[in-house]
C-alpha cells in the first residue's frame, strides 16, 4: 500500500499528513489531522454533518479524495471561532438551534458558505442553502431563524 | 416579549385552570434559556464517544447473516483471519456469556440473545462473528470473508401469521412464538368488567384494525463505542449509548468482569431516540480491547444503523367498542399485536406499558384486552419515543373518531364525554386524578375554531367522577385463555446471590471456552422439574429472602412484572 | 486495503488507463466515493488532473461543456443559463460543489437529472482521446462500456421557452427523484418541430419517451394535442421498482406530471 503525501491549509494552518489510497477527506481530518469538528452520519452525502469548505465552497469529506485537496484550504468548525464565538455560533446558541449538536458543524459550514456568497439571503436563499443537510432533533425551525438574524442583523435575544 | 424559538408563537399559559391548585412561581418555562452544552455543539467540541483519539486503534466489523433465519453448520474464519491488517477474529466461542437480555437488570425476562450466535440465526443482519483489524477497509473487506454454511429455515415476517400453528418456530424458548407473561399466560391480560355482557346492550358495535410499520430512529450519530485498556488494569469505554448503567452492566454480565474494572464514559448522544440503549457494541468493544490489548472501535454505518439496529417494533391492534346512542362508551376490547422481531430486547416491556395506558385517558366501565408479545424474523425491536405507547394511542384515537362518525357527534365532543374525571377508577384499578383532558379539548375547539355542546362547555375534570365511577365492577369476567403450564420465567430474583461471575473470570486467549449457557426451555412436567435445579415456582409469588442481607444482583422493580400485589 | 488510486495529467492519459482493465472513473466523488467507504469499488481508481474538462466555451449555437465541470458551475454560468432549472435542483448545495456534468451521465437510477435535460436537447460527447461526437442517447444505452467522457455539446435552445423540465420528488427542496421529465419542444410556424422528451426515473437510465415525441411532433401545442401525448405517456416505457417508488406509480403519475409540464410550456 502507497500512502501519499497531502499538503493543505487547514483554518489557516499549514498542515500536512500521508494518506492511505482510497481514504476520504473525513477520515483525514479526524484521524489524521486530529480536527473532531466534522462528523460522520453516513459516509453516502446524505446527511451533511461532515460538511467543510475547500476553497470556500461547501463539500462533503466523506466524498471527498483526501489526497485531491492537495494545496487546498480546507475550513471546518474548529476554525470558527477565537476567543470570541463567531456570529453564527452566537446566533445558534441563542435561538435553540441545537440539541444533540451532531449535526451543528455540518449546519454552521453550510451557513458560513452561504454567507460568504450572499450576506443578505431570503428565507428561501437559507433553506436552499442549507438543504444538503439533515436534522433529526430541532425541526430545522430555529436553524433557519439563526441563520436569519445574522444575515439580517437583527438582535433576537 | 422573545418567543421561545422552539414553538413558532407566542406561549400561552392558561392560568385560570386549575387556578387554585397551581404554583405558579414559574422561572423557566416560557423564558429563553441556553442549554448548558450548545456552546459545545456550535464549536464541535461537545465530546461524542468518537471524538477521542486512541494510538494503534482498532476497527471492528461484524460478519452478519443474510438469511431472516438459518441454521449456522459451520463458521469458517481462516480467510478473514489471513486477511490483511486483520488483528483477530471472535466468534461466539470468545465471548464469555454469550446470551442475555437487556432487562435481565431489572429482573424481567429471559436471556435469549446472543452477542455473536453460533448455531441459528434469526434476523437478517444478526452477527456471526466480529472481525477487528487496523482499519474499517480492512475490516470491511474481512467480514466479507468469513465462511458461513447456511442450513436456510423457513421464516415468518408477520405478527399474526407468526402465532398460527405450525407457523415457524422463531425462538424455541418461546411457544408458539409468543413470550410468555408471569410464567402463566401467553399473553399480557387485562380484566376490567365484562365487555361481552356490555356488548349485547349496546346500541352500537364499532369495529377497527390499527397497525403502524417499524420505525427506525435514525440519529445522525449511529451507535458505537470505543474501549481500551486503561492503566490500572481496566477497561475504559466511550460509548453513544443513552443507558450508560445499562450498557455498563451488561458489559460487566456479558464479559463476567466486575463492574470496577469498567471505566464507562458517555452522556454526549448524537441523537438517540431510544435507539441507543441495546448496549450491544460495549461488550464487543471491551472484549476487543481485552483479547487484543488495544483500543477498540465498534461502529455502526449508515446502513447497519437502519437495517440492524432495532427500530421502534410494528404494532397490530384491534378495537372493538359498545357504545350507547348518547355516545358513551360502554365496553372496549383490545386484541394488540407486538412484533418483537426475533428477540425479546424491550417488546416484552413495551406491552406492559402499553396494557397499563388502556384503554386510554377514557372512564368505560368494561375493558378487556389481550396484548401479545409476538415474534418474528425482522430485526429486534426497541425503544422509541415512547414505546408500547404511542402505536396504541394512536389505535384508541383514531379508533374514537370512527366511533364520533358512527354516533354522528362531534370527535371532540364524544371525547369529552368519555373522558376520566378526578375519583373515576381506571381499568387497572387505580383512581384517576389530576385528569385535565377535558380541559385540553375545550382550549383545542376554541383554537380551532371547533363549536362543541353547552355539555361539553360545561365539563371539568374535576366534576362528575367518582361515586358509582369510582368503584371497581361488582364482577370482572376472567378467564384462562392462553394458559401456558410450568413454563419458567427464569425469574433473576431466585438466583442464588453469589453469582458465578463474581470472582473476576479474564478471559484469557488460550483458555478453553466456557459451554454456552442454554435458554431455559419450558419444562412440561412441572412436578417432575425439581430433580435437575432448585426448584422454582411456575409463577413468580413472593420475594424468596426474608429479612436477610440486603439483595446481590440486579435491582428489583416490581411492577414491571407484576409481583408487587395490589 | 489494496486500492490503487492513479491520477492522470491528461484525460486521454485516463482514458486509456481506464480501458486497460477493471477500474473506475473518479471525478467529483459524489458516487465512486460511497462506493469506496461502502467497500464495493474495484482495485483501481483512476482520476485525472487535466484543466481542459473544467472549461464551458460557446461555439456557435452549441456550450462545449468540459466533463469535470460541476453542477454548481453550470449554475453560475451565463451561457448554461438554460440547464439552471435542472441544475438548481440536483442534490443539495454540497453536491452541487462537487458533483460533475460527466458523472450525472454515469448516476445510477434515481440520480441524472442533468443528463436528462441533456439528453432532451441532444446533447453529444467527445470521448476522451478520441476525435468527433457521438449522441448521448447512445452513450445512456451501454453506459457500462462506454469509456471516459472528455465534453458534452449541448445545443443552445434558439427560444428559451421551448425547453422545460420537471422533476419530481418528495422531498423539498432537494431530494432523489421520482420522476424527471424533460421536454425541448422548438417550434416553426406554430408547430413542433423536432420534438424531443426525456425521462428519468423511468428505466435503467434516462431515456427518450419515442411514444410522447411522436404525438407531439408536427403539432401545435395546445389542449388536444397535449392529451394525446399525454396518453402514450408511458408507452414502451418499463419503470422500475425501486425504495423510492414502484412501478405502477410510476406507471400511474407520468402523464399527470408530463400534462403539467407540456401544460406549462403550452401557457409559457
Amino acid at each position: 500500500m502507497v500512502m501519499k503525501p497531502v499538503a493543505l491549509t487547514l483554518n489557516g494552518s499549514f498542515r500536512a499528513a500521508f494518506t492511505a489510497p482510497g481514504q476520504n477527506l473525513l477520515d483525514l481530518l479526524r484521524r489524521g489531522l486530529g480536527d473532531l469538528t466534522p462528523k460522520y452520519g453516513c459516509g453516502q452525502g446524505g446527511c451533511g454533518a461532515c460538511t467543510v469548505l475547500v476553497d470556500g465552497e461547501p463539500h462533503l469529506a466523506c466524498l471527498v479524495l483526501a489526497e485531491a485537496v492537495d494545496g487546498r484550504n480546507v475550513e471546518t468548525v474548529a476554525g470558527m471561532s477565537g476567543a470570541t464565538p463567531h456570529p453564527l455560533q452566537e446566533a445558534f446558541m441563542a435561538h435553540f438551534a441545537a440539541q444533540c449538536g451532531y449535526c451543528t458543524p455540518g449546519f454552521l459550514m453550510a451557513a458560513k458558505a452561504l454567507l460568504a456568497r450572499n450576506p443578505r439571503p431570503t428565507r428561501e436563499d437559507v433553506v436552499e442553502a442549507i438543504s444538503g443537510n439533515l436534522c433529526r432533533c430541532t425541526g430545522y425551525e430555529p436553524i433557519i431563524e439563526a441563520i436569519l438574524s445574522v444575515a439580517h442583523g437583527s438582535a433576537r435575544a | 416579549m422573545r418567543t421561545d424559538s422552539m414553538s413558532n408563537g407566542m406561549i400561552e399559559f392558561r392560568k385560570e385552570l386549575f387556578a387554585d391548585e397551581r404554583d405558579d412561581t414559574l422561572n423557566e418555562i416560557g423564558k429563553p434559556t441556553r442549554r448548558q452544552d450548545i456552546l459545545g455543539h456550535v464549536t464541535g467540541r461537545s465530546p461524542f464517544y468518537d471524538d477521542h483519539l486512541f494510538h494503534g486503534l482498532l476497527h471492528m466489523r461484524c460478519a452478519r447473516s443474510p438469511h431472516h433465519a438459518a441454521r449456522i453448520r459451520r463458521i469458517d474464519t481462516t480467510e478473514a483471519e489471513l486477511s490483511p491488517g486483520v488483528v483477530r477474529v471472535l466468534t461466539g466461542r470468545d465471548v464469555p456469556l454469550n446470551l442475555n437480555t437487556l432487562l435481565s437488570l431489572l429482573d424481567f425476562g429471559i436471556d435469549d440473545e446472543p452477542v455473536l450466535s453460533t448455531d441459528r440465526v434469526r434476523y437478517r443482519g444478526e452477527p456471526v462473528a466480529a472481525v477487528i483489524a487496523e482499519s474499517e477497509a480492512a475490516a470491511r473487506e474481512a467480514a466479507a470473508k468469513v465462511r458461513v454454511e447456511w442450513e436456510v429455515l423457513p421464516h415468518v415476517l408477520d405478527v399474526e401469521e407468526a402465532i398460527r400453528p405450525g407457523a415457524p418456530v422463531v425462538l424455541e424458548i418461546y411457544p408458539g412464538n409468543r413470550f410468555v407473561y408471569h410464567g402463566r399466560y401467553d399473553h399480557q391480560k387485562l380484566r376490567f368488567g365484562d365487555v361481552e355482557a356490555a356488548f349485547r346492550t349496546a346500541d352500537h358495535i364499532i369495529e377497527g384494525r390499527y397497525q403502524i410499520s417499524p420505525i427506525e430512529q435514525a440519529p445522525i450519530e449511529t451507535c458505537g463505542a470505543i474501549a481500551a485498556p486503561e492503566t490500572n488494569d481496566r477497561y475504559v469505554c466511550y460509548t453513544s449509548t443513552q443507558a450508560l448503567f445499562f450498557s455498563l452492566a451488561t458489559t460487566s454480565k456479558l464479559l463476567r468482569l466486575p463492574s470496577s474494572r469498567l471505566h464507562f464514559i458517555g452522556g454526549t448522544v448524537g441523537g438517540g431516540f431510544g435507539g441507543k440503549v441495546d448496549s450491544v457494541h460495549e461488550p464487543l468493544a471491551v472484549l476487543g480491547a481485552m483479547l487484543t490489548g488495544r483500543p477498540v472501535k465498534f461502529m455502526w454505518d449508515r446502513e447497519e444503523e437502519m437495517q440492524v439496529g432495532g427500530p421502534r417494533g410494528a404494532e397490530r391492534w384491534y378495537i372493538k367498542d359498545g357504545v350507547m346512542r348518547d355516545g358513551r362508551i360502554v365496553a372496549r376490547k383490545f386484541t394488540g399485536y407486538f412484533d418483537s422481531g426475533a428477540y425479546t430486547r424491550l417488546t416484552s416491556y413495551a406491552v406492559i406499558k402499553a396494557v397499563g395506558h388502556l384503554p386510554g385517558p377514557y372512564t368505560i366501565p368494561n375493558v378487556h384486552a389481550d396484548v401479545y408479545c409476538v415474534f418474528t424474523n425482522r430485526t429486534p425491536a426497541t425503544a422509541m419515543r415512547g414505546f408500547g405507547i404511542t402505536g396504541v394511542d394512536f389505535a384508541i384515537e383514531a379508533h374514537m373518531d370512527k366511533v364520533a362518525e358512527a354516533v354522528g357527534m362531534n370527535p371532540i365532543d364524544l371525547r369529552i364525554l368519555n373522558a376520566y374525571r378526578d375519583g373515576d377508577m381506571k381499568a387497572h384499578r387505580r383512581v384517576a386524578k389530576n385528569c385535565a383532558l377535558i380541559e385540553c379539548c375545550q382550549v383545542v375547539a376554541e383554537k380551532a375554531g371547533v363549536q362543541l355542546t353547552s355539555a361539553s362547555r360545561a365539563a371539568s375534570s374535576r366534576q362528575g367522577g367518582g361515586g358509582e365511577r369510582g368503584r371497581i365492577p361488582a364482577h370482572t369476567a376472567l378467564d384462562q385463555v392462553g394458559r401456558v403450564e410450568g413454563f419458567d420465567t427464569g425469574s433473576y430474583a431466585r438466583k442464588p446471590a453469589r453469582q458465578a461471575g463474581a470472582t473476576a473470570a479474564r478471559p484469557a486467549a488460550a483458555a478453553p471456552a466456557p459451554a454456552p449457557p442454554q435458554p431455559r426451555v419450558p419444562r412440561l412436567e412441572p412436578s417432575r422439574a425439581a430433580s435437575a435445579a432448585p426448584p422454582i415456582p411456575p409463577a413468580p409469588a413472593q420475594p424468596a429472602q426474608t429479612g436477610g442481607p440486603a439483595r446481590s444482583g440486579p435491582i428489583r422493580f416490581s411492577s414491571i412484572s407484576g409481583f408487587r400485589r395490589r | 486495503m489494496s486500492l490503487v488510486v492513479e491520477t492522470y495529467p491528461t484525460a486521454a492519459e485516463a482514458a486509456r488507463a481506464l480501458a486497460s482493465g477493471e477500474a473506475l472513473y473518479l471525478a467529483g466523488g459524489t458516487l465512486v466515493m460511497r462506493a469506496v467507504n461502502a467497500g464495493e469499488a474495484p482495485r483501481r481508481i483512476v482520476r485525472t488532473t487535466d484543466r481542459s474538462l473544467r472549461e464551458i466555451a460557446l461555439a456557435g449555437e452549441t456550450v462545449r461543456i468540459g466533463a469535470g465541470v460541476t453542477i454548481a458551475e453550470v449554475v453560475a454560468s451565463r451561457e448554461l443559463a438554460f440547464l439552471h432549472v435542472p441544475a438548481q435542483q440536483v442534490g443539495g448545495p454540497q453536491l452541487r460543489a462537487m458533483g460533475t456534468v460527466g458523472g450525472n451521465l454515469f448516476a445510477p437510477h434515481p440520480y441524472g437529472d442533468l443528463a436528462v435535460a441533456l439528453l432532451a436537447l441532444g446533447a453529444r460527447v467527445t470521448m476522451a482521446g478520441q476525435g468527433g461526437t457521438r449522441p448521448l442517447s447512445d452513450l445512456l444505452r451501454d453506459r457500462a462500456r462506454a469509456g471516459l467522457v472528455a465534453q458534452i455539446d449541448c445545443p443552445r435552445p434558439r427560444d428559451r421557452r421551448a425547453f422545460g423540465f420537471l422533476k419530481v420528488s418528495r422531498v423539498h427542496p432537494r431530494g432523489a427523484s421520482v420522476i424527471a421529465i424533460a421536454a425541448y419542444l422548438p417550434r416553426e410556424g406554430g408547430r413542433i418541430r423536432g420534438a424531443r422528451v426525456a425521462y428519468g426515473g423511468m428505466g435503467p437510465a434516462p431515456l427518450q419517451a419515442a411514444a410522447v415525441e411522436r404525438a407531439l411532433e408536427g403539432q401545435a401545442l395546445d389542449h388536444a394535442t397535449i392529451a394525446r401525448a399525454v396518453e402514450v405517456a408511458t408507452q414502451g416505457i418499463d419503470p422500475p421498482t425501486c425504495p423510492i417508488a414502484s412501478a405502477w406509480y410510476r406507471r400511474e403519475v407520468a402523464g399527470v406530471h408530463l400534462r403539467r409540464l407540456l401544460q406549462s410550456m403550452e401557457r409559457s
